[in-house]
């Protein structure tokens, strides 16, 4: 007995010291890795895109071509129109399906939703533009916020929906259990007991949904279009900041150049700003030691 | 006031698997009636069939005559919903809301049932957590703290309190101190005690102990059948079957 428990306290070998240092060595030099990219796009971001922003650029229309000057406001407000309008679509047809996956999609119908949305989640997001395109443009015969909304709004489903699924299945089904047995019906118990236990989760999803088709470019090309002008009617082309980047960036012009770099900017800042916001409402009124 | 449960020629079901064997018993008013018996032997199933919580197992059912004082249990014209809130139940591991306050644990049954008063609510509550003999420790943070955020033995006595806030008739506890110290164990079994004066209680248990010391009434359940049913002095003293006696001993289970 003695024997055993004092060659357990024997100090570890060389080689499981070495062993040991190596691994955290290795997980902390990846995770510096990962960081690198992330933080150089926006050290850079800023460096590029920070002289072009001033008053003008948050506040004005662009100038005509030649003229110096202009900003991006339209195009700030516009993105702000069209991603109200996708997250309008995208948020509660996802949860909408999550739920039916989580709690009553154990069978064949359930597998295929499943299988669709993963399909759907792989669609280059041109295609859906496309789809977008035929859907609400061409029926409309003229280019909307709204169509470009619709596009935006059908990449953010497949994201929303596994999100909520799989925090969904994480609530122990003590929990489902427990309220059943106060006579809470099944539909109540989904929204006010099972989907509130997982909500931080839920959000998290919307939220990286949302980050994720800010940034979309290609499948507003032929469906928000773009535009020179103020426009806060949701049903005309509407300008919105990727597209004005992307136009700007292929442009021959030094000063379109610097305002484009300053509009990615504004866009990561906005993306930034309103995943925070969300976070910070959500997380208030939050009890000490909730799960 | 609590009422009766008598159970008629019970069966229930895992798929194909017969599980629980016509039972018949008859738990009178205001007692505690223990249900004994060895892992596996259908007591769980037994009282989950009594509020249909049964049924809520894919694949699984239940048949037979369950009355709850005037309540047909499986009656036709019976809505599952309305039955399980009428017979409370309390869960073998605590199972609070985890995001909800004490406070919001406690309401949670009679909120999400459409109920709206303010003032009532906060009376429910407070005699709830009271009965439960809670309230002392938690009256200070109510609304401040998660119901998660409570011990064990205080967890399962926030779910005690929790079933008896829509004012059940009945109150099945599943080995409702199994994952309890023997503080919190000696707490909840007090607790039972004072409740058979409002409720009538069923109570399975693993420990036998706690069916003598708890219990006016003890069945013995086995493979799926009921064995014995009798006062629980003649369980324990004087079984009349011989694989009661064997059990009661710590011969087998």
């Amino acid at each position: 007995m003695l024997r055993a428990s004092q060659s357990t306290l024997r100090p570890l070998s060389l080689r499981r010291r070495l062993a040991n240092h190596g691994a955290t060595f290795f997980a902390l030099a990846t995770s510096i890795l990962v960081l690198v990219p992330l933080i150089a796009i926006f050290v850079y971001l800023v460096i590029k895109g920070v002289g072009a922003i001033n008053w003008d650029f948050l506040t004005k229309t662009p100038k005509p071509v030649g003229e110096a000057g202009g900003g991006m406001a339209n195009a700030i407000v516009g993105s702000g129109i069209i991603l109200l309008i996708s997250s309008l679509i995208g948020i509660p047809l996802g949860i909408g399906s999550g739920i039916y996956l989580a709690e009553y999609g154990r069978n064949r119908f359930g597998d295929l939703v499943r299988f669709t949305a993963d399909v759907l989640n792989g669609v280059p997001s041109i295609v859906i533009g496309i789809a977008a395109y035929s859907l609400v443009v061409v029926p409309q015969r003229h280019f909307s916020a709204l169509s470009g909304g619709v596009a935006l709004g059908i990449m953010m489903i497949p994201t929303v929906a596994r999100a909520t699924e799989e925090m969904l299945l994480m609530v122990p089904n003590a929990v489902r259990e427990a309220a059943f047995g106060l006579g809470i019906s099944k539909w109540r118990t989904t929204l006010s007991i099972t989907l509130r236990t997982a909500s931080a989760g839920v959000i998290t999803g919307c939220m990286l949904a949302f980050a994720r088709v800010a940034g979309e470019t290609a499948p507003l090309l032929f469906t928000a279009f773009g535009n020179q002008f103020w426009n806060l009617n949701p049903n005309q082309p509407t300008a919105a900041l990727p597209l004005q980047i992307f136009v700007y960036a292929i442009s021959p012009f030094e000063e379109w150049h610097r305002q484009a770099w300053a509009g990615a900017l504004i866009l990561i800042l906005m993306i930034v700003g309103s995943v925070a916001a969300v976070r910070i409402t959500t997380s208030r009124g939050r009890l000490k030691g909730a799960a | 006031m609590g009422v009766g449960i008598e159970v008629r020629g019970l069966n229930a079901w895992y798929g194909k698997n017969l599980s629980l064997k016509s039972i018949d018993m008859t738990m009178p008013a205001n007692h505690v009636t223990a249900v004994i018996g060895p892992s596996g032997c259908g007591k769980s199933t037994f009282v989950r069939c009594l509020n249909r919580m049964h049924e809520t197992i894919p694949e699984a059912r239940a048949e037979g005559t369950v009355r709850v004082g005037e309540m047909d249990v499986y009656g036709s014209g019976a809505d599952p919903v309305e039955v399980r809130r009428r017979i409370g139940m309390v869960f073998q591991k605590p199972n609070p809301f985890p995001t909800m306050s004490i406070y919001g644990n406690v309401a949670a049954g009679l909120k999400l049932n459409g109920f709206r008063n303010r003032r009532q609510m906060d009376q429910l509550v407070e005699r709830s957590l009271r009965l439960a003999a809670l309230w002392d420790e938690v009256k200070d943070h109510l609304h401040k703290k998660s119901g998660a955020s409570l011990s064990g033995g205080q967890q399962q006595r926030l779910c005690i309190a929790r079933a008896l806030a829509v004012e059940p008739e009945v109150l099945l506890m599943d080995e409702p101190a199994s994952a309890l110290d023997p503080i919190s164990t000696s707490k909840i079994e007090e607790l039972i005690f004072q409740l058979k004066q409002h409720y009538t209680v069923v109570i399975v248990t693993h420990n036998m102990q706690q069916a003598a010391r708890v219990a006016e009434l003890t069945g013995f359940f086995l493979m799926g059948s009921l064995i014995e049913f009798d006062k629980t002095e003649k369980i324990f003293t004087a079984p009349a079957d011989k694989r009661t006696e064997d059990y009661v001993t710590g011969r087998f289970g």
